[in-house]
């Protein structure tokens, strides 16, 4: 019969040692033993319970990376890299979609919700359902505005969808590559510090796109203040939501750099809001239909009726 | 030598031996015989071509009574099969386009784009939910998908018949309830078969692509209107 003491093994003396020599030194321990001396030892073996008690963010981010999950698992032809930016739950998708809606000047949206697992369901979904309620949308309007004239005649226009798709589309995938390679460019050789991932740039502006769903369902409503002052409310959340997570990134630039990227975010965030607004719900009621078929692709101001 | 010769060769001692007429061989070969439908399977080029198409046309008739019915049942899920939701797309891409007989670009959706719509959405559904960790095989997410546009298709009919004889306000109350009604009934009978192969904290997931793709197929039933 073996008695526990001769299941010892070198390094649990070693650091019975070393407990001995500091007792105030963090230990872990675990019910399942009951021999001192081998609880000391276990966090050795164990992965991820190393306490990390650095105080340098950089050191920690490091860490941090290390220490999670794989993240891209095989190069990215295979179905697995895919699948491992899927990697979310309900409550993570509902949580950043919160975050997205309530920008904090505390938190940045890539630290505090994504968390090195960036996921690409979010920005997918939230850009499909902002090209079908812009679309449903502004032909509802449409249709509800004309109720009164007995001379229109209802076309479900649905070229507009089409439309919507690719503008949204790109929006949501070539500004993000734009910028992302613009910081790296920038950044040069202190990359990891603060620098984010090209699919967590993704992830956050898709993200912030969510705010114009519930905008562009309340766009139905055919008041023209009402229109605006819902546009200027949603570019400010999600311009919020873009700065705050960008600005740590660009504050180390020069102060040119810093203040022309982030007025560069901001104003095509702008551009495509009121562009979608200006294309897709147009009041005037005496436009032949023929008229909305050129889209504005620089917004000129549209006298409404 | 000779007989280690022998013995290599397999059967080499037998080379000489000849059974002789007066010693009976007789046995019983059983050979276990399947059910009767693998015999049919084996023998299906011999069988006249409307059985054939009957029994197709039948299992497609059978997933049809599944989807009005919707329980938690694997029969949609074996034996997969696509002839039904191509045979109900082609329905519901022909009856969608009726309306809007003047061919410019303002009209309802044209047939291909309720093609890709259908289509292209039920695959980026399955990629989707097979991305998300789920254990249901392509092919048969893309049948289930298909299946249950079903009652939407019913709902289509249904509208066509209420704008040939009623108008105005009444007729769009009419088919405002009946697409409502008729697309949760196809969100409800999908998620039915598809919520079993995926985890419990991400069904919500995995559930609303379905519910939008349902959303917009019942919003281009409901803005359908007739040519003049």
């Amino acid at each position: 019969m073996a008695t526990p003491n001769d299941l010892q093994f070198q390094e649990f003396e070693e650091a019975a040692d070393l407990l001995s020599a500091d007792p105030g030194a963090p230990t872990l321990s675990m019910s399942a033993s009951n021999d001192p001396a081998a609880t000391a030892g276990a966090p050795a073996a164990g992965e991820d319970v190393r306490l990390d008690l650095s105080e340098d963010e950089a050191a920690q981010e490091e860490s941090s990376e290390l220490l999670g999950g794989q993240k891209s698992a095989g190069g990215f032809w295979t179905f697995e890299y895919y699948q491992s930016l899927f990697n979310v739950d309900t409550v993570q998708v509902l949580d950043r979609v919160k975050g997205s809606l309530m920008p904090l000047p505390g938190r940045n949206f890539v630290k505090h919700y994504l968390r090195n697992n960036p996921d690409l369901y979010g920005p997918f979904w939230i850009c499909v359902t902002l090209v079908f309620s812009v679309a449903i949308s502004g032909n509802l309007s449409t249709f509800l505005s004309s109720l009164g004239d007995p001379s229109y005649h209802h076309r479900p226009q649905f070229h507009r969808v089409t439309i919507a798709a690719v503008v949204i589309f790109l929006y949501a995938w070539l500004v993000p590559i734009g910028l992302w390679a613009f910081l790296t460019w920038r950044q040069g050789a202190e990359r990891q510090v603060g620098g984010y991932s090209f699919l967590e740039t993704v992830c956050v502006y898709g993200y912030s796109l969510f705010i114009y769903i519930p905008t562009s369902i309340l766009w139905i409503i055919s008041y023209e203040w009402l229109r605006w002052t819902l546009i200027v409310v949603a570019m400010v959340i999600s311009g919020s939501v873009l700065v705050l997570t960008f600005w740590p990134v660009v504050r180390d630039d020069t102060r040119v750099t810093a203040v022309a990227t982030v007025v560069t975010i901001v104003v095509l965030h702008t551009l495509l809001a009121i562009g979608c607004k200006l294309y897709f719900f147009q009041t005037s009621e005496h436009t032949p239909p023929a008229a909305t078929i050129a889209p504005p692709i620089h917004p000129t101001p549209v006298t409404a009726h | 030598m000779a007989s280690a010769e022998e013995a290599s060769r397999p059967f080499a001692g037998l080379s000489d031996v000849s059974i002789s007429e007066e010693i009976p061989v007789e046995g019983d070969i059983a050979v276990p015989v399947g059910p009767s439908t693998r015999d049919d399977e084996f023998s299906t080029l011999d069988e006249p071509v409307k059985e054939t198409i009957v029994r197709d046309l039948r299992a497609v008739g059978n997933k049809f009574i599944h989807v009005l019915y919707p329980k938690r049942s694997s029969a949609l899920l074996r034996d997969w099969d696509l002839w039904g939701p191509l045979l109900l797309c082609v329905t519901l891409a022909l009856l969608l386009q009726g309306g809007a007989a003047d061919s410019d670009d303002q009209g309802g959706p044209q047939f291909a784009e309720v093609f890709v719509i259908i289509w292209f959405g039920s695959i980026v559904i399955t990629l989707n939910s097979k991305l998300l960790g789920g254990t249901i095989s392509f092919f048969q997410s893309l049948c289930v998908l298909g299946y249950c546009i079903m009652p939407l298709t019913v709902a289509l009919i249904v509208c066509r018949i209420v704008l040939l004889s009623v108008s105005g306000k009444v007729s769009f109350a009419v088919r405002l309830g009946v697409v409502i009604a008729s697309f949760g009934w196809s969100t409800f009978a999908s998620t039915a078969f598809l919520a079993d192969s995926q985890l419990t904290n991400r069904k919500a997931l995995v559930v609303y692509p379905v519910f939008l793709f349902y959303f917009v197929i019942g919003w281009m039933i409901l803005t359908f209107s007739p040519g003049n």
